[in-house]
C-alpha cells in the first residue's frame, strides 16, 4: 500500500529517505498513525509538559540480526531496552524518540511489524514516542534496519540509585535466570545446528522497580543485563563502587535448556546476553521482601551473592591491572567452596570446537 | 553431596605421591573451574596434557589458513576458537577478518556445505580442526561435496589423533606421569581399544572420565585405587556417555574419508600417525598446496613455554611469560588463547 505497485513484494526504496513523495507516504501512512499527535500536525521539534524532580535521559542503539527473534524483535527491544535504561536510575518513562536507519530493499511487511511492536511496546510501558527521524542507506549498507532511540525520564525526589551508594554487606540479587536472549538469537540465525525451545527474556523492568520503590525497598545500585552478561555488569559495578564483591556460583539461575546449550558451545551463561534482567543490590535485611517482589515477576528471581569490603580494607586478590585497581574485583565460590575470580569476556563470544 | 564423599574417598585412599595426566583441555577447565585441584590431597598432582586441539594445530597450518582468508575469492570458514590463535607472527583470523577477509564462524562443518553451495563462485575452505569428536562431521562434509558435485568446497585438514599423542609422551623417559585421566567424549566417538594396548605398553592405568566435578572426581578415585593396588587397566567412569567400542557408523566415516598421516603437533613437534589425511578419492578436496610432508617451521621462543606445558613438563605458571607478556589479549602461546587450553585456565581460575 505504501509502496509503487509494481513491486511483487512492497520494499523499503532509497526514495523512501528522500524527503520526496515516497518519504511522505512512509511517514502518513505508517508512522504518523502510530506515533504522531492526535491533531496529527507535526513540528520540528516535541514540546514535554514541565517536569517536578531530577531528569533522567539515556539512549541506546539497536542492531539484532535477525530483526525478529523468538520472544520480541527489533522494536520492541529498543523500546524496553531505553525504557530498562530509565528503570535502573528508579526514574518513570516520559517521552521516548526513535531514530531508523533503513537499509534499501528492506521488505515493507518486515518494518509494519516492528513499527506495531514498538507502538504496543511503548503503550506496554506508558511511554509516548514524540520525535523520530527515517533514513535509508543503500543496499549493503546496513543490516535490513537500525534503531536508536533515547529516553528522558522523571525521578521521584530523594532518589539515589547509583554504584557509589553500594554499602559492604549490601545483597546482590538477579531478577531472573540468565543467558535466554543470548541463547535465543544464536538459535534463531539457525547456526547452533539444534533447536532451543527457547524465547528471549525481553521484558520491562519497570514493574520490577517501581514495585520494589513502593514497597518502600531501598535499593542501593540497579543494572540491567545486556550484552556482556552479569559477568560485565557485576564487574562493572564493583570497580564503580570501590568494593569487593563474592557471587556463590551454585546460586546464580539459569535454565536447564540454556545450560546445557553453554556446555554444547563453550559458553558461561554469565556472559551471554540479557534484555529483561536486571542485578539488584540493597541492604541484605531488605533481600527476602525483594526477593518476594521480584518473584512474583519471574520466579527464577534469586539472591547470589554478597558485596564485601571497600578495595583499600584488604589485601588485593586476583592481582592488579596497569592502572593499579584489582584485576578481578568479583569472585566465584564453586560448589566445592573454591574461589575464582569472575574474568569478563573479550567481546565477542567465539564457540568452542568440541 | 557426593563430590565431598569423593574427595575424603580420595584422600583415604591415597598413600603415597601420585601424578596424574588429564589430557582434555576441557577436563583442565573443568578441574580449575570446580576448584579440585585446590581440594585433592597434597600427594596428588595434576598434569595437564596435550588435549586442547587448538592449541595443538601447527604453526603453519594456522599461516596457511590466514593466506587463504586474505585472498578475496576465498571464505574462510572455522570454529570460533581458531579465529584468536596467532601463527608464526602475532597475527590472528580476527586481524584478517577486520581488514577485510571472508572469515566466518561455523557450528557444524556441515554449515559450510550450504555456504559453498550459496556462493558458487567463491573457494569455500573448511579450517577442519579437532580430534577424533569433530573428525566424523568433517569426514561427512566431504562425502556429502562429493555427492553434490561441488567443486568450490575445499577442505585444510588438521585432524588429530590422541591416542599416539598420548604414547609419545608415555615413552619419554622423562615423563612423570602415574595414570592417565581420558576424555570421555573421545572415547565415546574411537571407544577404548588403542588404550587398552597403552595401558599395557606402558603399565600405566588409564580412567574414561566425563567434565562435570562428580564425573572427574570418580575418574580420579579410580585411578588413584588401581595405581595402589599395582593396577593398570582401562576403566570407564563415564559409562553413561562413552561406551567401549565407541560409535561404530562415526568411525566407519572417518575410515572412508580419512588415512592415518603422521602430522606436526604444535609444541610437540611430528606425532607418527598422529594425524588425518585426506584418502583417495576424498583427496581432491584438498587445499591446493597443502605440503603431504610436514615440517617444524615454528622458531622457539624463549618468552613461551608452550611446548613444556602441552607435554605436561611445565606448570603454566613456571613460565616467565604467564600473565605479564602474554595474557589471552595478548597470546604469545595459542594455550592462552584457546578456551581449552591450560595457559588460559589458570590465567582465567589462578591468576
Amino acid at each position: 500500500m505504501i509502496c509503487p505497485t509494481n513491486a511483487a513484494e512492497p520494499v523499503i526504496q532509497l526514495g523512501h529517505g528522500g524527503g520526496g513523495k515516497l518519504s511522505q507516504q512512509l511517514i502518513q501512512e505508517l508512522l504518523v498513525p502510530a506515533f504522531g499527535p492526535k491533531d496529527g500536525l507535526l513540528h520540528d521539534a516535541a514540546l514535554l509538559p514541565a517536569i517536578e524532580g531530577q531528569l533522567a535521559f539515556t539512549t541506546d542503539s539497536y542492531v539484532v540480526n535477525p530483526l525478529i527473534f523468538p520472544g520480541g524483535d527489533i522494536g520492541r527491544l529498543a523500546v524496553i531496552g531505553s525504557v530498562n535504561d530509565l528503570a535502573m536510575a528508579g526514574a518513570i518513562p516520559v517521552a521516548l524518540s526513535l531514530g531508523l536507519i533503513l537499509e534499501e530493499g528492506l521488505a515493507m511487511a518486515v518494518l509494519e511489524t516492528v513499527v506495531a511492536s514498538i507502538q504496543s511496546a511503548a503503550a506496554e510501558c506508558g511511554v509516548a514516542v514524540v520525535t523520530g527521524d527515517t533514513k535509508v542507506v543503500e543496499r549493503g549498507k546496513g543490516d535490513g534496519l537500525f534503531i536508536n532511540t533515547s529516553a528522558v525520564g522523571q525521578v521521584a525526589p530523594g532518589l539515589t540509585i547509583h554504584p557509589r551508594a553500594v554499602r559492604e554487606g549490601d545483597a546482590v540479587l538477579v531478577s531472573g535466570d540468565l543467558g535466554r536472549h543470548g541463547i535465543a538469537i544464536l538459535a534463531a540465525r539457525g547456526r547452533l545446528g539444534f533447536q532451543a525451545p527457547l524465547v528471549s527474556d525481553l521484558a520491562p523492568l519497570l514493574g520490577p522497580v517501581q514495585t520494589l520503590l513502593a514497597a518502600g525497598l531501598q535499593p542501593h545500585c540497579l543494572r540491567d543485563l545486556t550484552r556482556g552478561g552479569l559477568a560485565s555488569a557485576i564487574d562493572e559495578i564493583a570497580r564503580s563502587a570501590g568494593h569487593w564483591i563474592e557471587l556463590e556460583d551454585g546460586a546464580i539461575p539459569v535454565a536447564p535448556s540454556v545450560r546445557g546449550a553453554c556446555d554444547l558451545l563453550g559458553f558461561d551463561p554469565i556472559a551471554l546476553a540479557n534484555e529483561g534482567r536486571m542485578v539488584v543490590i540493597l541492604p541484605a535485611g531488605e533481600a527476602p521482601a525483594a526477593l518476594a517482589v521480584l518473584r512474583a515477576f519471574e520466579p527464577s528471581a534469586a539472591r547470589i551473592g554478597t558485596v564485601i569490603q571497600p578495595f583499600g580494607a584488604v589485601a588485593t586478590r586476583f592481582g592488579t591491572d596497569h592502572r593499579g585497581q584489582p584485576r578481578n574485583p568479583v569472585s566465584l565460590r564453586s560448589a566445592l567452596g573454591v574461589k575464582r575470580p569472575l574474568e569478563v569476556g573479550l567481546g565477542e563470544l567465539l564457540p568452542r570446537i568440541c | 553431596m557426593r563430590a565431598t564423599q569423593l574427595l575424603h574417598q580420595i584422600t583415604a585412599s591415597c598413600t603415597r605421591p601420585w601424578t596424574l595426566m588429564e589430557v582434555c583441555g576441557g577436563q583442565t577447565h573443568a578441574l580449575l573451574r570446580h576448584g579440585i585441584d585446590q581440594l585433592l590431597p597434597d600427594a596428588i598432582s595434576l598434569i595437564h596434557g596435550p588435549g586442547c586441539p587448538v592449541c595443538v594445530t601447527a604453526c603453519e597450518r594456522i599461516d596457511q589458513a590466514l593466506a587463504l582468508a586474505s585472498r578475496p575469492e576465498v571464505i574462510l570458514c572455522s570454529f570460533g576458537d581458531m579465529l584468536r590463535v596467532p601463527g608464526s607472527t602475532s597475527l590472528n583470523l580476527l586481524a584478517v577478518r577486520a581488514a577485510g577477509g571472508d572469515v566466518r564462524v561455523v557450528y557444524s562443518p556441515l554449515d559450510v556445505l550450504a555456504i559453498a553451495q550459496q556462493h558458487p563462485k567463491r573457494l569455500v575452505v573448511f579450517f577442519a580442526v579437532g580430534f577424533e569428536t569433530t573428525a566424523p562431521t568433517t569426514a561427512l562434509l566431504a562425502q556429502q561435496a562429493l555427492a553434490a558435485q561441488l567443486t568450490n568446497l575445499a577442505l585444510l585438514v588438521c585432524h588429530v589423533r590422541i591416542a599416539p599423542v598420548l604414547e609419545v609422551l608415555l615413552a619419554d623417559p622423562h615423563c612423570r606421569v602415574d595414570g592417565i585421566l581420558a576424555a570421555g567424549n573421545v572415547c565415546a566417538v574411537v571407544g577404548q581399544q588403542e588404550y587398552v594396548g597403552i595401558a599395557k605398553r606402558y603399565r600405566r592405568p588409564i580412567v574414561v572420565t566425563g567434565f562435570e566435578a562428580d564425573d572427574l572426581l570418580e575418574g580420579i578415585l579410580s585411578c588413584v585405587l588401581q595405581l595402589e593396588r599395582g593396577n593398570h587397566a582401562v576403566e570407564n567412569a563415564y559409562q553413561g556417555v562413552a561406551n567401549d567400542n565407541g560409535n561404530g557408523a562415526a568411525q566407519a566415516h572417518i575410515a572412508s574419508v580419512f588415512s592415518v598421516i603422521d602430522t606436526n603437533w604444535r609444541g610437540l613437534g611430528v606425532i607418527p600417525a598422529g594425524g588425518f589425511g585426506l584418502r583417495p578419492p576424498y583427496d581432491v578436496l584438498a587445499v591446493k598446496g597443502q605440503a603431504p610432508q610436514e615440517r617444524n617451521l615454528e622458531p622457539p621462543r624463549d618468552a613461551c613455554i608452550s611446548g613444556q606445558v602441552l607435554q605436561g613438563l611445565a606448570r603454566p605458571t613456571a613460565c616467565p611469560s604467564f600473565g605479564s607478556a602474554c595474557t589471552p589479549e595478548t597470546p604469545l602461546g595459542a594455550p592462552m588463547v584457546s578456551s581449552e587450553g591450560a595457559c588460559a585456565a589458570y590465567y582465567r581460575y589462578r591468576p
